[in-house]
């Protein structure tokens, strides 16, 4: 009886099992054979830190959402590969732009015989299309955050927004208008989230559709199954169950068609993991590997590719949270007392800098003549009683849970810098909660006296660097807190809209000296390179200090 | 039977309202949150305001919670704001689920196949070199931290020796019907894909298989052990059953009782060794989706996670209730 029962399940089963695969069919063709680890001569296998949060890059703000959409959109502006400055003419979608004289408009000569890759024509019409179709947001306002911070509000006419129009003048002549003068334009159009998309297929998969589903959004079918670019891939497949990203070569790419012929992004959270795949070979590359293992990668056969530092550390105050760090003699104490040359030395890697500024040497307003108090403990220690803050309290935040290109191991950095502090007599209360459970908030929420933060910069201007952190009264410095810091902010909006050059880097680098040797709101501590590592056998990268590498000129030995 | 199983049924639609509620307020009670999550280091107290008051967070908490289970009623539990922002809480469960099954299946069915026999013979042959062994090696799979194991296992086979795929589900390109990946590999004749997707089953399934292991090693042996002793046993052999009829009507089954339950306490407490072996092997489960929801404050996925790890954790219970009354006909009398 038992055996006749097994038999019998055992018959059910395989009946099943032939009955559904019949209805099954291999989706298979002469192009989605083969590996999706390892690579191969036309395959490359990149280890992605995250999961695209969305592939529509208008919605997105996150690095590996933007790595993608790099390798399949381009925008009107695109920078210089290596560097983080737009360029004019290479993979541009505008090979020539300027302003007129009150730099309210801006004309783009448009590059011609560019198609999108559903072969709708890119011209000066599909522009306009991308603006207005940025501008108009409704629902999806709250998604479009590089929009609002970069371009302020919608048509909505909310907030005021720095876009006011776009003309196409002739196929290949755009003007776009905007409100004010900024030294941000034209650069923030190198920004993935400004990439040309393919009007046709933004409105075939209703791209706008952005809709309020419980604690977050669901966007359309566009932004999770078609993105449509100019780019030399295309989106082939997201495998969500298998976390695999995959793009094939765009054929008819208007520029050198890339050498391979798939480019795989293997999502592996964990840092740790995404080096034991690069050994074990099934990937054959990835970003951020930690400082700590350069060494080891290298010998291990691969290129570990540093890029230029484009980021700043640093150690913020807010005199909100201890009425002391409202005297400017104790946060100069403070900077005097921390050993800055040491912590670069110690915690960062190699081609690592002290900060004596808040913006990276590259950037026009870096203040070369800038003369950085150094380290001091003798004169922080004098400082402190001269305003009768010897033994001080200071609540000093740390983050958990995460780690950044400036910042490799918050808690190590934050011992070395609490060290120091005690060694002038501060005590120094530790507070530390993780990044996205309590530290971001309640950092920017004021209540943070002493903090870890820094920012990478978007693209090479001053203001991305310190008209981000200190354009406002209300934020996590405190500004409101002090004399000068409406003052600080008046200047910062002052120098954005000079629209002479010249004149407006000068007002950069006075400001820049003002910060370090007047206000101080922050101690500026280093710019950090983060690194990029390939297999040797892989060739054809350029390190971007925006982490805009392009996959295109990829060869795989 | 069947009242019985209704009853549990209905008392599980009770436990599974509880937790949530309790699950709402206790997320929402984290300090930072999607918010944080979303906005990361751009934030301003302008755009942080203007997502709360878009996603409903400036609310009251009951009023949020009410809002919460009517959607819920619906089938719809939000959408994802970390593990995948804009897809649908319930689609990533759905997504994820067969990878998890697929590994809990080849642990559990690698535990079981190994440790009944072995745990049988152990106690059969009591303070023989097999049974030490055996209890040996069920010590140090209790005793291994999971995801020590699985690291060792990983560096080993996977990143030492090539042998086996160091992470992740599959490595070829293959058709997905049902995402469980092996079994879609036969259904569409790609069988390739099918023994692709079992080579990264083995190494994952081999780190979370040692604590059930060891654990039903050691109850089979004190099962036999104790079922050896019973008066039944003797008399069956003083009346001449063959050992072959002893061993599997008399001694098997009757051990069987509580490896059943041991069985399905160990399927039900298997998702949190899964958590750390899909995170050590990137396997794209709903342990790896856990971890991830967690750090990201994703709060949709993570009540949909542990309110079906709940769901699950009662139905296996359920079904060993059921498995005992087919063991056993005395329960079905009851």
């Amino acid at each position: 009886m038992s055996a006749r029962r097994t038999f019998a399940a055992l018959a059910a089963a395989s009946l099943l099992t032939v009955g559904l695969s019949a209805c099954a069919e291999s989706a298979r063709d002469a192009g989605t054979t083969g590996t999706t680890g390892g690579g191969g001569g036309d395959t490359f296998t990149f280890g992605a830190a995250g999961a695209p949060k969305v592939l529509d890059p208008y919605y997105a703000t996150d690095g590996e959402t933007f790595r993608v959409a790099r390798q399949q959109f381009e925008g009107l502006v695109m920078f210089k590969p290596g560097t983080a400055d737009p360029e004019k003419g290479g993979q541009s979608l505008a090979t020539d732009w300027k302003a007129s004289d009150d730099g309210l408009t801006w004309t783009f000569t448009l590059r011609e015989g560019v198609k999108f890759s559903d072969g709708t024509a890119f011209n000066a019409e599909a522009v306009c299309k991308n603006f207005e179709r940025m501008f108009n947001q409704t629902g999806g306002q709250t998604s479009a955050l590089y929009w609002s911070e970069n371009f302020g509000g919608f048509k909505d006419g909310k907030e005021k927004s720095l876009y006011a129009g776009c003309t196409a003048k002739d196929a290949k002549t755009v003007d776009i208008k905007l409100t004010r003068v900024t030294s941000k334009f034209p650069a923030i159009l190198g920004l993935p989230s400004f990439y040309m998309q393919s009007p046709t297929a933004m409105e075939k998969y209703d791209a706008n559709k952005v809709t309020p589903a419980g604690q977050g959004f669901t966007f359309s079918e566009y932004a999770t199954a078609h993105p449509t670019g100019t780019g030399p891939f295309v989106l082939e497949n997201y495998d969500q169950a298998n976390k695999t990203v995959t793009l094939k070569r765009n054929d008819n790419y208007w520029g050198t068609k890339p050498k391979i012929a798939k480019l795989i992004f293997k999502i592996i959270p964990d840092e740790v993991a995404r080096r034991q795949a690069l050994q074990s070979g099934s990937i054959q590359g990835y970003d951020f590997p930690n400082p700590v293992d350069w060494a080891q990668l290298k010998d291990g056969g691969n290129t570990v590719m540093v890029r230029p530092a484009f980021n700043i550390m640093y150690f913020g105050f807010n005199p909100n949270s201890n009425p002391k760090l409202k005297d400017l003699k104790v946060r100069q104490a403070i900077m005097s007392a921390i050993n800055r040359e040491q912590i670069v030395k110690t915690q960062l890697p190699e081609a690592a800098k002290a900060a004596s500024q808040f913006i990276p040497e590259t950037v026009a307003g870096y203040n070369k003549d800038l003369k950085v108090p150094e380290y001091n403990p003798d004169k922080a220690k004098q400082l402190l009683a001269e305003a009768g803050a010897t033994g001080m309290t200071l609540d000093f935040w740390y983050p958990s849970e995460v780690t950044r290109p400036y910042m490799p191991a918050p808690v190590k950095i934050y011992e070395a810098a609490k060290a120091d502090l005690e060694k002038v007599g501060i005590k120094v209360n530790t507070t530390t909660k993780p990044w996205n459970g309590g530290y971001l908030d309640q950092v920017d929420a004021g209540k943070a006296a002493m903090f870890i933060l820094g920012w990478t910069g978007d693209y090479n201007t001053a203001d991305n660097f310190i008209g981000t952190f200190f354009s406002s009264l209300d934020n996590r410095f405190g500004l409101k807190n002090y004399e000068w810091g409406p003052e600080l902010v008046q200047s910062l909006k002052d120098a954005d809209s000079t629209p002479d050059e010249a004149a407006r880097v000068k007002k950069y680098e006075d400001i820049n000296k003002k910060l370090v040797e007047q206000y101080l709101p922050a101690v500026p501590v280093s710019h950090s390179p983060p690194a990029i590592v390939v297999k040797n056998t892989v060739k054809g990268i350029t390190p971007s200090p925006l982490t805009d590498e392009k996959f295109a000129d990829v060869t795989v030995g | 039977m069947l009242r019985f199983i209704v009853r549990r049924l209905l008392q599980m639609v009770g436990v599974v309202v509880v937790l949530s509620m309790l699950l709402f307020v206790w997320l929402h009670s984290l300090p930072g949150g999607t918010v944080s999550a979303l906005l990361g280091d751009r934030a301003t107290p302008e755009t942080r305001a203007a997502l709360e008051e878009a996603l409903g967070l400036d609310r009251p908490i009951w009023v949020q919670y009410g809002a919460f289970l009517s959607r819920a009623l619906r089938g719809e539990f939000g959408a994802s704001t970390g593990v995948l922002p804009g897809t649908d809480a319930l689609t990533i469960l759905l997504n994820r689920l067969p990878a998890t099954i697929e590994l809990s299946f080849c642990a559990i069915a690698i535990a079981v196949l190994l440790a009944i026999p072995l745990g049988y013979l152990a106690a059969r042959h009591r303070g023989s070199p097999l049974d030490t062994a055996g209890i040996l090696t069920s010590l140090v799979g209790v005793a291994v931290p999971v995801f020590f194991l699985a690291f060792l296992l990983k560096w080993g086979f996977a990143i030492k020796l090539h042998w086996l795929p160091d992470g992740g589900r599959q490595s070829v390109f293959a058709t997905h019907v049902t995402n469980f990946f092996v079994l879609d590999g036969i259904l569409t004749r790609e069988f390739d894909a099918s023994v692709n997707a079992l080579k990264h089953l083995i190494l994952p399934a081999i780190a979370l298989s040692t604590i059930p292991f060891a654990v039903i090693f050691r109850i089979t042996r004190a099962a036999v052990l104790e079922v050896l002793d019973e008066d039944y046993v003797r008399t069956a052999e003083a009346k001449g059953l063959t050992s072959r009829v002893i061993r599997g009507r008399h001694v098997l089954r009757n051990a069987m009782l509580p490896v059943v339950t041991t069985i399905g306490l160990q399927i039900g407490a298997l998702l949190a060794g899964a958590v750390l072996t899909e995170k050590v092997f990137n396997f794209p489960g709903i342990g790896d989706a856990l971890a991830l929801a967690f750090e990201q404050r994703d709060y949709a996925v993570l009540q949909v996670l542990i309110m079906a790890a709940a769901v699950v954790y009662v139905l296996v219970n359920l079904l060993v209730d059921v498995l005992y009354a087919v063991i056993d006909p005395r329960v079905r009398t009851r």
